[in-house]
């Protein structure tokens, strides 16, 4: 595996070139919209790529509270992180496509808030990892994960109903999708979700690397002869 | 299951004169809640027409915060002399722990519900327009929402650096659909447009999802180290 | 009330390769030891070597990061947590209550109904169970002897008892020593983690040297260089 990381990130990169190529100047440009309607191509696949590792995140904190495997916490930790950066390009792509199409940066329409809401709620999971002492963070971050998959459903039920009681700024494009649209956003997809995993996996590495230090220090406590005080 | 509810019951028993002679919770909700009482009609001075649109909205913003003060100090008597590893080293299950403290919060947040009403009535100036009695079922599912995660939040919290503060970064994001349905719910109430009934079903699926989830983890929570 | 006591010969407590980890810093460093019962173990050592840990593992608090505890012939401790009283540094009670007020409280946790049984327990460490202060007005020797009478409440098998006579008057102290040698002529098995090993002098059955996370020695006399094993 270590000797396929650069293969595989020359790959991706490629497929990320690939996929530019493809939205910038293969997909058609929008009628309404113009050019500015491309960023689509790196929102919504960036969207899917966040519900991935978010789903991932969910799945190993279940194995995590099962089985305590520690490689199971490991992933989960990779996961939320690589799924909120992928939150966070959702949410600054989103008013930028906002600003000139429907002539705000924000608004509270129910995808947007409730997104948002998500956002914060592995925000919160990242900082109660951050701010927990020693060995029951896992635990602690794991019992949270299936609040924060237990909680999803209702926030975009609450949302979705409380928002759509207000009028709603009509999505530009309309209409049906044209299959050229989707065949650009399944590559965008696809470059974005071998990018992610890319970087999911980096960052799983990373964590097994740290907690195998600080296993090797804690058996070097153990052998070596105790000092006197 | 008899020792089950005896065990909850004595606990609550005992936490409730706790709270009687120290009157540590009681006294500093009731004067955050009334502190923000003030504040709001100080930064917003509406005709009782708006009123009834925002109200909603203050009222529970004003019990959210006045039950993280609570929830803040349900946990910290049982840290005081580490009597939380009298309970652990017991037999008892860790479950009744968790009900007597949720329940603990939940009268202590109604407490603060019942003597804040008649004071947001007067300073709003408040009619409700629909059927008012809708209210009631809208105060104790509202209120049970934010205590039952509310107390597990504060348990969790426990094991963290800088727990005060921690408890409202976990539960203010987890509470958004709970806080919009009981806000939409005294609206509508308020405003009398529309049926509040959804709002009171999606708070009482929120209850009852998230009271089964504490139930299920708060023991791996509290014996978590 | 009595309790199935381990039938003669099998250990109360089995310990194997117990490491604890707080982070970087092991508190046990691979302990293995077997404990009879019936007897009154003293646990000597310097601040650090791993005493209080150790019995915070016998008492299931502490999770060992790898090893095993087998209590009462069962790994799961919490099947055998009526057996156990555990006496901590901290005195476990509810400052603003009473000395009954608590015990009543601690009882129903061990499905202990009515107050005759918390007031005998009051009365087995020298206090007065209709004393109604508030234990937080107690003087500290007062708080300790309470605590151990919350830790006996329940009539466990094996007694955990951490410092019990730290800041206890010479008069009170052997008294309580009079009393946990009874407790240990019942059949009880105790462990008393101490810094004041001489209190115990003639009731100690055997003495257990800790240094580092580890136990250096078991003699069956108090050892006279008490403290850090060199």
């Amino acid at each position: 595996m270590k000797k396929a990381f650069p293969i595989l990130a020359i790959l991706t990169a490629a497929l990320l070139g690939y996929a530019f190529y493809e939205a910038m100047f293969v997909a058609p440009t929008d009628q309404m919209q113009g050019d500015v309607y491309r960023i689509i191509y790196y929102h919504v696949p960036s969207g899917w790529t966040m519900f991935v590792f978010f789903f991932t995140n969910f799945i190993a904190s279940i194995v995590y509270l099962i089985r305590r495997n520690p490689k199971a916490d490991a992933v989960a930790v990779a996961a939320a992180e690589v799924g909120l950066v992928f939150c966070t390009v959702v949410l600054v792509t989103g008013p930028l496509w906002a600003r000139p199409v429907w002539g705000i940066w924000w608004t509270w329409d129910w995808r947007l808030t409730s997104t948002l809401v998500l956002w914060l709620i592995y925000a919160s999971y990242l900082i109660l990892r951050r701010f927990s002492t020693g060995g029951q963070t896992p635990v602690l971050a794991a019992a949270l994960a299936v609040f924060g998959a237990l909680d999803m459903p209702l926030v975009y039920f609450s949302i979705w109903f409380f928002r759509t009681q207000h009028p709603q700024p009509v999505v530009g494009g309309g209409g049906s999708i044209d299959p050229s649209m989707l065949r650009v956003w399944m590559i965008s997809w696809a470059a974005f979700l071998c990018f992610g995993w890319l970087v999911f996996w980096l960052r799983y590495r990373l964590e097994i690397f740290k907690r195998e230090v600080e296993e090797t220090h804690s058996l070097e406590a153990m052998l070596e002869e105790p000092r006197f005080r | 299951m008899s020792s089950f509810w005896a065990i909850t019951s004595a606990t609550l028993a005992k936490d409730l004169r706790l709270e009687w002679r120290s009157k540590d919770a009681i006294n500093s909700m009731l004067f955050f809640a009334l502190l923000v009482v003030v504040i709001f009609s100080f930064s917003f001075d509406p005709t009782a027409e708006e009123s009834r649109h925002i109200a909603g909205g203050l009222v529970w913003v004003a019990f959210l915060f006045a039950a993280v003060v609570a929830l803040n100090q349900t946990w910290a008597r049982e840290m005081r002399n580490a009597v939380l590893d009298a309970y652990r080293v017991s037999p008892a299950p860790a479950n009744p722990l968790f009900l007597a403290k949720a329940f603990g919060n939940f009268i202590f947040v109604s407490i603060i519900q019942a003597l804040m009403t008649p004071l947001f009535t007067v300073f709003y100036n408040l009619r409700p327009l629909g059927p008012a009695w809708q209210l009631i079922p809208v105060a104790i599912l509202g209120s049970w929402a934010l205590v039952v995660n509310g107390t597990f939040f504060a348990a969790m919290s426990l094991h963290t650096r800088s727990r005060e503060i921690m408890l409202p970064i976990l539960l203010f994001p987890f509470s958004i659909p709970a806080l919009v349905a009981m806000v939409q719910a005294t609206n509508t109430i308020l405003t009398g447009q529309d049926s509040a009934k959804f709002w009171i079903v999606l708070l009482l699926t929120y209850d009852v999802v998230f009271t089964v989830a504490c139930l299920l983890l708060f023991e791996t929570v509290l014996d978590a180290e | 009330m009595t309790h199935s006591q381990p039938t003669n010969g099998s250990s109360v407590i089995v310990i194997s390769g117990l490491v604890k980890q707080f982070g970087r810093f092991a508190a046990l460093r691979g302990i293995s030891a077997e404990f009879s019962p019936g007897n009154l173990y003293v646990i000597l050592g310097d601040n650090g070597a791993g005493k209080t840990t150790l019995l915070r593992t016998f008492a299931g608090l502490a999770r060992p990061t790898r090893g095993k505890v087998i209590l009462l012939g069962t790994h799961d401790l919490s099947s055998v947590s009526a057996q156990i009283g555990y006496m901590a540094h901290p005195s476990l009670l509810y400052d603003e209550l009473s000395g009954m007020e608590n015990l009543r409280y601690f009882g129903r946790l061990y499905g202990i109904e009515g107050d005759q049984r918390c007031a005998d327990a009051i009365r087995k460490v020298h206090l007065d169970p209709s004393l109604a202060r508030p234990v937080g007005q107690y003087s500290q020797g007062m708080r300790q002897r309470m605590s151990l009478a919350r830790a006996l409440l329940h009539d466990p098998g094996i007694l955990l008892l951490d410092e019990p006579f730290s800041n206890v008057d010479a008069c009170s102290a052997s008294e309580m020593v009079n009393l946990l040698g009874t407790i240990r002529d019942a059949g009880k098995t105790l462990f008393v983690v101490t810094h004041q090993a001489a209190l115990l002098d003639g009731v100690a059955d055997e003495f257990v040297l800790m240094g580092a996370g580890k136990i250096v020695s078991r003699p069956l006399e108090r050892p006279l260089l008490e403290g850090a094993p060199r």
